[in-house]
């Protein structure tokens, strides 16, 4: 993987395999305190403790069974190469969090990449799931500036329209791009 | 975000996307599905779909669905896409980058022929 967003749209996906409702995926770019973190969670199946702790070995990828495969290793893989670190928090029945940082100075840490197409990937693949996503951006003088998108209120209004008619699909897609690049223009500032 | 006037916005663009789907109904259902397991994403399913995404806009393709599935036991075919035309069977294709995907969009979703070179099978 080359991108974070793409790590993001990896962890997700297993979020959806999990026949997860409701998935919310947050990126916080912290530039005073010189971290990043993205964070999926979800309110899927979940996973005992022991399958837990077996979703973090590469190795560990019995693909009729899988419910998470290479992606978590990989990840975790990412952070700890860039001072950071990935923690899972789940329980059987109960959903999971998958959470990973990273410095955000550091030389090895990858970019964030195209958070928005990792988005619209998502919201048009599976329309059916009430998704949540948030980009947040802290400057060095501590401020903050968030990009926080809702899918209930778009879907409502589009009622039974498909996410992928092009002029819905067009539109869409201009709100994540436009919100989302209107926040990364503070961490190059 | 600035969610409240662009929500607003957008039941005008369904109303007008309602319109013009009524009148391209005709077309048939078609239905492209990207792999989208670690391995997809690895070899770079994500810029297939952005390429899926950018032509039904860009050509105002009305009728396609897309969807994603999971990793389908050919991982060093990734990245791979699926196209389902009707009642036609399914075809997969191999290999399919962002330039390959634009050519099936273009010659088998909008015009029928399936683009042989790339296809796994059918």
């Amino acid at each position: 993987m080359r991108e974070i967003s793409l790590h993001l749209l990896d962890i997700a996906e297993n979020s959806v395999a999990a026949q997860s409702h409701n998935i919310r995926i947050e990126a916080h770019e912290n530039l005073q305190s010189d971290l990043l973190t993205v964070c999926v969670t979800d309110d899927g199946c979940g996973m005992d403790a022991k399958t837990a702790q077996q979703v973090l070995d590469p190795f560990y990828t019995t693909r009729t069974t899988r419910k998470v495969g290479l992606g978590i290793p990989l990840l975790k893989l990412a952070a700890e190469m860039s001072g950071g670190g990935l923690t899972l928090v789940t329980e059987s029945g109960k959903g999971a969090k998958v959470e990973a940082s990273f410095r955000h100075s550091h030389i090895d840490r990858m970019p964030l990449g195209d958070l928005a197409m990792t988005f619209l990937t998502l919201l048009v693949s599976y329309p059916h799931i009430h998704w949540v996503f948030v980009y947040q951006v802290t400057d060095r003088d501590g401020q903050s500036h968030e990009f926080n998108f809702d899918d209930v209120e778009l879907k409502t209004i589009l009622d039974d329209m498909s996410m992928t008619e092009p002029d819905i699909l067009k539109f869409v897609r201009g709100m994540f791009e436009e919100g989302i690049e209107a926040l990364a223009y503070q961490t190059v500032n | 975000m600035p969610a409240i006037k662009s929500l607003e916005e957008l039941k005008r663009v369904r109303e007008e996307a309602l319109q013009k789907k009524q009148m391209k109904a005709a077309a048939g259902n078609v239905q492209v599905i990207v792999a989208m397991g670690t391995c997809g994403i690895a070899a770079g399913a994500r810029d297939t779909m952005k390429s899926v995404l950018s032509f039904i806009e860009t050509k105002n393709l009305s009728g396609v669905t897309v969807t994603q599935t999971g990793c389908i036991g050919m991982c060093e075919q990734e990245p791979i896409l699926q196209v389902v035309i009707g009642e036609d069977a399914k075809v997969v294709y191999g290999k399919v980058n962002a330039e390959v995907a634009e050519q099936i969009m273009r010659q088998h979703v909008q015009n029928g022929m399936p683009v042989k070179d790339y296809v796994l099978s059918i």
